[in-house]
C-alpha cells in the first residue's frame, strides 16, 4: 500500500466521519427541540461533523507524513548496522554509493557490475524492512484514525462547542499558511548563509569581496590551485548592465507615465496603459532571445556605421533590452504615484497661471519625487537580479571593465554558470554561487526595503 | 477699462468682469443656466446659495479653471477688460495671471514658504534679480498679514504652517503675481473661527487694491465681508444687489426663503 | 514697491514670457507623446520580430513517399506471442530478442529504396546521400511501425516523412544560396534533389504537428518538439495551482482579517512585499540548497520546479488577495457580525465569496508568471536535454521557457532560430490566453462598491 493509497483511504474516511458526526448531532438536536429538558445545541450539526472528521483524519495524516519522513532514514540506519565491514564504517559519499546500489538492487533496477553476496543479502533485508515499516505504518495509522473517530464521536453532545473548536482549527491552518512566506525568507537566508560560510572556508572573504579577477577554474582533480573568485568584475558588470537599463527605462517610463496620467485623452490612456504593461508580462527568456538575435546585431551594425566598436553581446545590448523590460515597472508605478498627487496642488499652480508642463515639472514631480524614487529603486532591484537577458546577451566575459560596448558578466549569469547541477556542493566552484546569491539577495533586499518604505510613507502622506 | 460697458444701475463704477448668458455643461447635464453678472472694480462680490447651485462652477469660469475638467463646456461670453476670455486668442496663462484664485482647502506647494510665494513671479518672469524677488515675497507676505509670523522661517516647508496660515500663504502667493481680480472659493470653510476672522479682515484690506469675488456657504460671512452679494439657485443668479439690501430686503421669494433658513 | 505701477508691466512681462513657455509646453508634451509612442513601438517591434521569425516554423517541409516495407531488407522472424504455458519472464526474453533483431534492420535502405524512384537524376553511387533528405527520426518511426504491426512487411504505405532540418532550411530560403559550397550544410546533389522534389510537389510545406507532438530531440533535429516541455510545465503549474494558491489565499485571509495589527504583522507585510521583489534566481538557489541538497529530491524534476515556482508565486497571490479583501467594504463584515455570525463565519460566508473574482484574477496572473519563469529552473538542473515525455512529476523534464533556452543555444542556428521563435509564440500565446482569461473574469465578475 503506497502512501498515496493510505491518504486516499483517509480522505474517504474523512467523509464518512463527517456524516457520522453530523448524523449524531442532528439526532441530538431534534431531541433537544422535542423535549425542553435536554439542553439545546451550542453548535450546528455540520460543525460537529467537521470536528469529528478533523479528529479522525488530522492525527492520522500527521502520522503518515512523519512516518514517510523518518522511516527511510531509520531503515537506512538499520541497514548500515547490518552491513559487513568495511562497508559499515564507510561514511559520506562512499556510504551513499553503497546504499544507492543496495536500493537499486532492492528496487529491481539495473546495478552495474557483478552483485556481491552481501549486496544481495542487504537488498533482501532492505526490502523486508520496508515492507515491515509499511505494515506498521498502516496499522498505526488505522489505529490512530479509529481512535480519533471513536473518541471524537463519543464527544458529540449538545454542550460541546464544536464551532469554536473548528474555528480554532481553521485559524491554525491560516496562521500556518502565513508563516510559509516567513519560512521562505528564513530558508533563503539560512541556506545561503550556510553555503556561503562553507565557501569562505576555501576562499577568504577579503579575496571574494575585493578580488579583481574572476577565474574559478573548474578543476576535475582536486588540487591546491582553486582559481580566483574576485567579486568585483561581476559586481561592476551587474551595475553596468543595470545602469544602462535604468538610463533607458527611467526617461521613457517616467515620460510615458506623465503623458498618460496628465495629458492623454482617456481613450488613449485606456489602450496604451495595458499594451505597455504587456511588456511586464513577457517572460525574460523571450527578451533574452530578442536581445541575442535582433537587438545585439542591430546595435553592433549601428555602432559600426558610426565607427564605434560595439559587440553584439555586450552590456549595452543586455542593458537596452532590460530597460525595455522595466519600462512598465517604472511607468505604472509612477502613474499610480502621479495620480495620487492631490488635484488641489495642480489647481493651485494652474490658478497662478502656470502652464501644464510647468505645473508638472515644478509642482507635481517634486511632490511625487519620493514615490517615484521608490519606483526607480524597485526597478533597479529588478534590473540587478535579472538573469535570462544577461545570460543570453551580455557576452559572459567576467573582466573588469566600465565600457558598456564590451562583453561583461554579471552575478546572476555566474550563479547559473557555476551551479552546473552535478549535485556536488562541496567544491568552491559551485559553493561560490551561494556567496554570489547572498550578495545579490543583500543588495536587492536593501533596495526593496528602502523603496517599499518610501512608497508606503508617500501613500500615507496623501491618503 | 478702455471699454466701459456699464449697465445703467452701475453707471458710477466701472466693471472688471462682464458675464453674459453664461452656460456650463458637464457632459450632458447643465450646471449653469444663462447667467448675466457684472463684477465691479475694487469691490468684494460674494456668491451665496445652497450647495450644488453652481456658484463654484461659475467662479471657476472666471479664470477658466474649468478647462482642466475634460467634460466641461462653457458657452456665452465673459469679458475681462473688454476682452472675451473664452476667445481662442486668449491665453489662459495670461488670464490666470490677471485673475488669481484661492481654493477651498489651503493648498501650499510642498516647498519652502519663500518658494511658494516666489513660484508665480519666477514663472512669469516678473523679476530678474534675487533682491527684487525678495522684495515681492516680503511685500506679498506683509499684505497677507503673514510676514511677522513667518519672516524667520522662510525656508521651512509651507505645509508645516497651521491651516489659517496656509490659507494666508495661498493668498500671498496669489497676490505675488499682482492680479487684477482674486477669486476665492470658500476660502474659510476648512478653517476655525479665529483663522476665519483673520482672513475676513484680510479680505477687507485687500479690497483697496484688488477686485475680489468670493464664494461662501456662510451668509454671515457674506454679510460681513462683501459689498454686493449674488444669490445663486439651481444654476441661475436669482438676485444681485448691495449686501445690506439683499439681506434686509430681498426682492425674490426664493432669496428670502434661503436667507431665513427655509432651505439650504 | 514696484507693484503700484505694475499692472501694465506685469501683463507685458507675462506676455513676453509666453512664447518661450508655450514652446517648452509643446516640447514637453511632444517628449511625453514620443515616449508613449516609442514604448508602444517597442511592444510592436518585439512581437513583429518574434512572429515574423517564428510563424514560418509552424510549417515544415515534408515528403510524401510510397514506402515499400521490403521483406528482403526487413528480415525478421515472427513477432512472439505469449504462450499459455509460458512465464512472463520467458516471454519477455523472447520479445527482447525479437526487438533486437528488428533493431539491426537497415531502415535507411528502405527509405532510400522508396525515395530513389522519385529522383530523375540518380546514380547508384549516390545512395548514401538519399537518406539526408529525410530526418533521421523517421527511420525510427518506420521501425516503430513494424514493431507495432509486423504484418506491414511486404506492403506499401504512403507516408509523409519530415525532411531533415538542413533540407528545411534550404527550401525555406533560410540560408544564403550564394554562399560557397562547403557552407551550404548539404552536398550539392542533395540540394538539387530537394529543389526537384519541391518543384514537382513531392516535398511540401505542411503544418508541423511534430512541433507539438514530439519531445525534444538532438539526433533528429527536424522532429524536435515541445511535447516534453508542455508536460513538464503542466506538472509544475499543477503544483503551483494546488500549493501556492490555497496557501496564498489562506495567508492573505489571516493577515487581512484575523491578524492583530502590530509590529510583527508589519514585519510580515514588509517581508512579503520584499519576497515579491526578490530576484527569481534566488528562489532557484533556495531550491537547489533545500529541496535537492537536503531533501534529496531528484534533479530537474517538475516536482522540485513546482515547489520552487510555488514559493515564488506565493507572495503574488498573497498581495493580490489582500488587495481584494481590503477593497471589500467593512459594512459587509459589520452586517454579518451584527447578525451574530462569528468572525470565521463572516469571513468564509460573506467576505470570501465577494473576493473570489479578485483572487482568481491575481492567481491566474501568478500562474502566468510562473509559466514564463526560467532562471530558477536552470538552477535545479533543468538545463539538461530530455528526450522523453515525463511520465510523472518525479521524472526528468524540461519546461517551455527552458526548452526555449535550450533551443536558442543549438548550433544549427538557421533552423533553430525559427523553431525557438515558434516555441516563444506558443509560450506567449499561452500567457496571453491566461492573461485574457484573467481580464475577462475581472470584467465579468467585478463588483463595484
Amino acid at each position: 500500500m503506497s502512501n498515496l493509497t493510505v491518504i486516499a483511504v483517509l480522505l474517504i474516511l474523512m467523509g464518512l466521519a463527517y456524516q457520522l458526526g453530523t448524523a449524531k448531532s442532528s439526532k441530538q438536536a431534534s431531541r433537544a427541540a422535542r423535549d425542553k429538558t435536554t439542553p439545546s445545541m451550542h453548535s450546528r450539526p455540520h460543525h460537529h461533523g467537521a470536528l469529528v472528521a478533523f479528529w479522525t483524519v488530522a492525527p492520522a495524516l500527521l502520522l503518515v507524513l512523519l512516518w514517510s519522513w523518518f522511516s527511510p532514514w531509520m531503515i537506512n540506519q538499520m541497514l548500515i548496522s547490518q552491513l559487513p565491514e568495511p562497508m559499515a564504517s564507510f561514511s559520506g559519499s562512499e556510504l551513499e554509493a553503497v546504499l544507492r546500489r543496495v536500493h537499486n538492487v532492492a528496487g529491481n533496477f539495473v546495478a552495474a557490475g557483478v552483485l556481491a553476496d552481501w549486496e544481495m543479502q542487504a537488498a533482501q533485508y532492505y526490502q523486508e524492512m520496508r515492507a515491515l515499516s509499511q505494515a506498521i505504518m498502516v496499522a498505526a495509522v488505522s489505529a490512530t484514525a479509529a481512535a480519533g473517530l471513536f473518541l471524537s464521536y463519543r464527544q458529540v453532545n449538545p454542550q460541546l462547542r464544536a464551532r469554536n473548536a473548528m474555528e480554532r482549527v481553521i485559524k491554525a491552518v491560516l496562521i500556518a499558511s502565513s508563516t510559509v512566506a516567513i519560512l521562505t525568507t528564513i530558508g533563503i537566508v539560512l541556506s545561503m548563509v550556510g553555503e556561503t560560510l562553507r565557501f569562505f572556508q576555501f576562499v577568504s572573504p577579503m579575496d571574494f569581496f575585493f578580488g579583481t579577477t574572476w577565474n574559478p577554474r573548474f578543476s576535475t582533480v582536486g588540487g591546491g590551485d582553486q582559481g580566483e573568485f574576485g567579486l568585483l568584475p561581476l559586481l561592476v558588470g551587474t551595475l553596468l548592465v543595470a545602469s544602462v537599463a535604468l538610463l533607458v527605462a527611467i526617461p521613457l517610463g517616467l515620460l510615458t507615465a506623465i503623458y498618460l496620467a496628465e495629458y492623454a485623452p482617456s481613450r488613449l490612456r485606456s489602450i496604451a496603459k495595458p499594451v505597455i504593461e504587456i511588456l511586464a508580462g513577457i517572460p525574460t527568456i523571450v527578451y533574452g532571445f530578442f536581445a541575442l538575435v535582433t537587438v545585439g546585431p542591430f546595435l553592433a551594425s549601428l555602432g559600426a556605421s558610426v565607427g564605434l566598436d560595439i559587440r553584439a553581446t555586450s552590456a549595452l545590448t543586455a542593458g537596452v533590452v532590460m530597460g525595455i523590460m522595466i519600462i512598465p515597472f517604472i511607468s505604472s508605478l509612477s502613474d499610480d504615484i502621479l495620480t495620487q498627487v492631490p488635484k488641489a496642488l495642480r489647481d493651485g499652480s494652474l490658478g497662478l497661471g502656470a502652464t501644464k508642463s510647468e505645473t508638472i515639472r515644478k509642482v507635481v514631480l517634486p511632490a511625487a519625487l519620493p514615490g517615484i524614487s521608490g519606483a526607480v529603486l524597485l526597478a533597479a532591484s529588478r534590473a540587478v537580479g535579472e538573469t535570462m537577458i544577461v545570460v543570453l546577451a551580455a557576452g559572459n566575459s567576467p573582466v573588469l571593465t566600465a565600457n558598456p560596448f564590451e562583453a561583461v558578466s554579471t552575478m546572476t549569469v555566474t550563479i547559473v554558470n557555476q551551479l552546473t547541477g552535478d549535485n556536488d556542493f562541496s567544491s568552491p566552484q559551485s559553493l561560490v554561487a551561494f556567496a554570489l546569491g547572498l550578495t545579490l539577495f543583500a543588495i536587492t533586499l536593501v533596495l526593496n526595503i528602502i523603496a517599499l518604505l518610501i512608497v508606503r510613507k508617500f501613500r500615507e502622506q496623501y491618503d | 477699462m478702455q471699454n466701459s460697458q456699464s449697465s445703467p444701475d452701475i453707471a458710477s463704477q466701472q466693471t472688471a468682469i462682464t458675464a453674459r448668458n453664461v452656460e456650463v455643461f458637464y457632459g450632458d447635464t447643465q450646471a449653469i443656466k444663462g447667467i448675466d453678472l457684472d463684477v465691479r472694480n475694487n469691490e468684494v462680490l460674494s456668491f451665496i446659495g445652497p450647495s450644488g447651485c453652481g456658484k463654484s462652477t461659475f467662479l471657476r469660469c472666471l479664470n477658466r479653471m474649468n478647462d482642466t475638467i475634460d467634460s466641461c463646456r462653457v458657452t456665452g461670453s465673459i469679458e475681462l477688460d473688454g476682452q472675451d476670455i473664452y476667445h481662442s486668442s486668449v491665453d489662459e496663462v495670461l488670464l490666470r495671471a490677471k485673475v488669481g484664485m484661492v481654493f477651498q482647502k489651503p493648498n501650499p506647494f510642498p516647498k519652502s514658504i519663500y518658494d511658494n510665494i516666489a513660484y508665480g513671479p519666477k514663472l512669469h518672469g516678473l523679476v530678474e534679480r534675487k533682491p527684487e524677488l525678495d522684495e515681492i515675497v516680503e511685500s506679498s507676505l506683509r499684505r497677507a498679514g503673514l510676514w511677522e509670523e513667518v519672516k524667520d522661517r522662510l525656508n521651512e516647508p509651507g505645509t508645516g504652517l497651521s491651516g489659517g496660515q496656509q490659507q494666508r500663504l495661498c493668498i500671498a502667493r496669489t497676490i505675488a503675481v499682482s492680479p487684477e481680480v482674486i477669486l476665492m472659493d470658500e476660502p474659510c470653510s476648512a478653517l476655525d473661527p479665529i483663522a476665519t476672522g483673520i482672513i475676513e479682515e484680510l479680505i477687507h484690506d485687500l479690497k483697496e487694491k484688488f477686485t475680489i469675488v468670493i464664494v461662501t456657504h456662510n451668509m454671515q460671512q457674506a454679510a460681513r465681508v462683501s459689498d454686493r452679494t449674488a444669490f445663486f439657485h439651481l444654476g441661475e443668479v436669482v438676485e444681485v444687489s448691495e449686501t445690506d439690501d439683499l439681506f434686509t430686503n430681498p426682492k425674490h421669494k426664493r432669496t428670502e426663503d434661503y436667507i431665513t433658513g427655509r432651505y439650504g | 514697491m514696484s507693484q503700484d505701477n505694475s499692472n501694465l508691466t506685469v501683463q507685458d512681462k507675462v506676455v513676453a514670457s509666453l512664447k518661450r513657455r508655450r514652446r517648452q509646453e509643446k516640447l514637453f508634451r511632444t517628449l511625453g507623446l514620443g515616449s508613449v509612442i516609442l514604448s508602444l513601438a517597442l511592444v510592436a517591434i518585439l512581437f513583429i520580430n518574434i512572429f515574423s521569425k517564428g510563424v514560418p516554423a509552424f510549417w515544415q517541409t515534408s515528403m510524401t513517399v510510397e514506402v515499400y516495407f521490403d521483406p528482403d531488407v526487413i528480415r525478421i522472424s515472427e513477432k512472439p506471442e505469449q504462450q499459455p504455458n509460458e512465464t512472463f519472464e520467458d516471454f519477455d526474453e523472447r520479445l527482447l530478442d525479437w526487438e533486437t533483431q528488428l533493431g539491426f534492420v537497415n531502415f535507411n535502405r528502405i527509405l532510400s529504396d522508396s525515395i530513389t524512384p522519385l529522383l530523375s537524376d540518380f546514380e547508384r553511387s549516390q545512395t548514401r546521400y538519399v537518406t539526408q533528405l529525410v530526418t533521421s527520426g523517421e527511420r525510427h518511426a518506420l521501425r516503430d511501425m513494424v514493431m507495432e504491426d509486423p504484418s506491414i512487411v511486404g506492403e506499401t504505405r504512403s507516408l509523409t516523412l519530415l525532411t531533415s532540418a538542413d533540407v528545411d532550411v534550404w527550401l525555406k530560403g533560410n540560408i544564403d544560396r550564394s554562399l560557397p559550397d562547403d557552407q551550404l550544410q548539404l552536398p550539392a546533389v542533395v540540394r538539387e534533389w530537394a529543389d526537384e522534389l519541391h518543384a514537382n510537389g513531392h516535398i511540401q510545406n505542411r503544418f508541423s504537428t511534430a512541433l507539438f507532438m514530439n519531445p525534444d530531440s538532438r539526433s533528429s533535429l527536424a522532429s524536435a518538439g515541445l511535447a516534453g516541455a508542455f508536460v513538464g510545465s503542466f506538472y509544475m503549474l499543477l503544483i503551483v495551482i494546488f500549493l501556492a494558491i490555497p496557501m496564498g489565499v489562506a495567508a492573505a485571509i489571516y493577515l487581512e482579517e484575523f491578524a492583530p495589527k502590530n509590529k510583527l504583522t508589519d514585519i510580515i507585510e514588509v517581508n512579503i512585499n520584499n519576497l515579491a521583489a526578490v530576484p527569481s534566481i534566488i528562489f532557484g538557489l533556495l531550491g537547489a540548497a533545500v529541496f535537492i541538497n537536503w531533501f534529496k529530491l531528484p534533479m530537474s524534476a517538475p516536482v522540485v520546479g513546482g515547489l520552487v515556482l510555488s514559493l515564488m508565486t506565493l507572495p503574488t497571490v498573497i498581495i493580490a488577495t489582500r488587495a481584494t479583501l481590503r477593497a471589500i467594504p467593512p459594512s459587509i463584515r459589520a452586517a454579518a457580525l451584527g447578525l451574530g455570525a462569528s468572525k470565521t463565519q463572516t469571513v468564509f460566508h460573506h467576505v470570501l465569496p465577494l473576493a473570489i473574482p479578485g483572487i482568481l484574477t491575481g492567481s491566474i496572473l501568478g500562474v502566468a508568471q510562473a509559466l514564463g519563469e526560467t532562471a530558477p529552473l536552470l538552477l535545479i538542473g533543468m538545463k539538461s536535454f530530455v528526450a522523453s515525455i515525463p511520465q510523472s512529476p518525479m521524472d526528468q523534464a524540461t519546461a517551455l521557457p527552458v526548452q526555449i533556452y535550450l533551443w536558442q543555444g543549438n548550433e544549427l542556428r538557421n533552423f533553430f532560430e525559427a523553431r525557438t521563435s515558434a516555441a516563444i509564440i506558443v509560450l506567449l500565446m499561452l500567457m496571453i490566453s491566461l492573461n485574457s482569461l484573467a481580464i475577462w473574469l475581472r470584467r465579468k465578475l467585478e463588483v463595484r462598491w
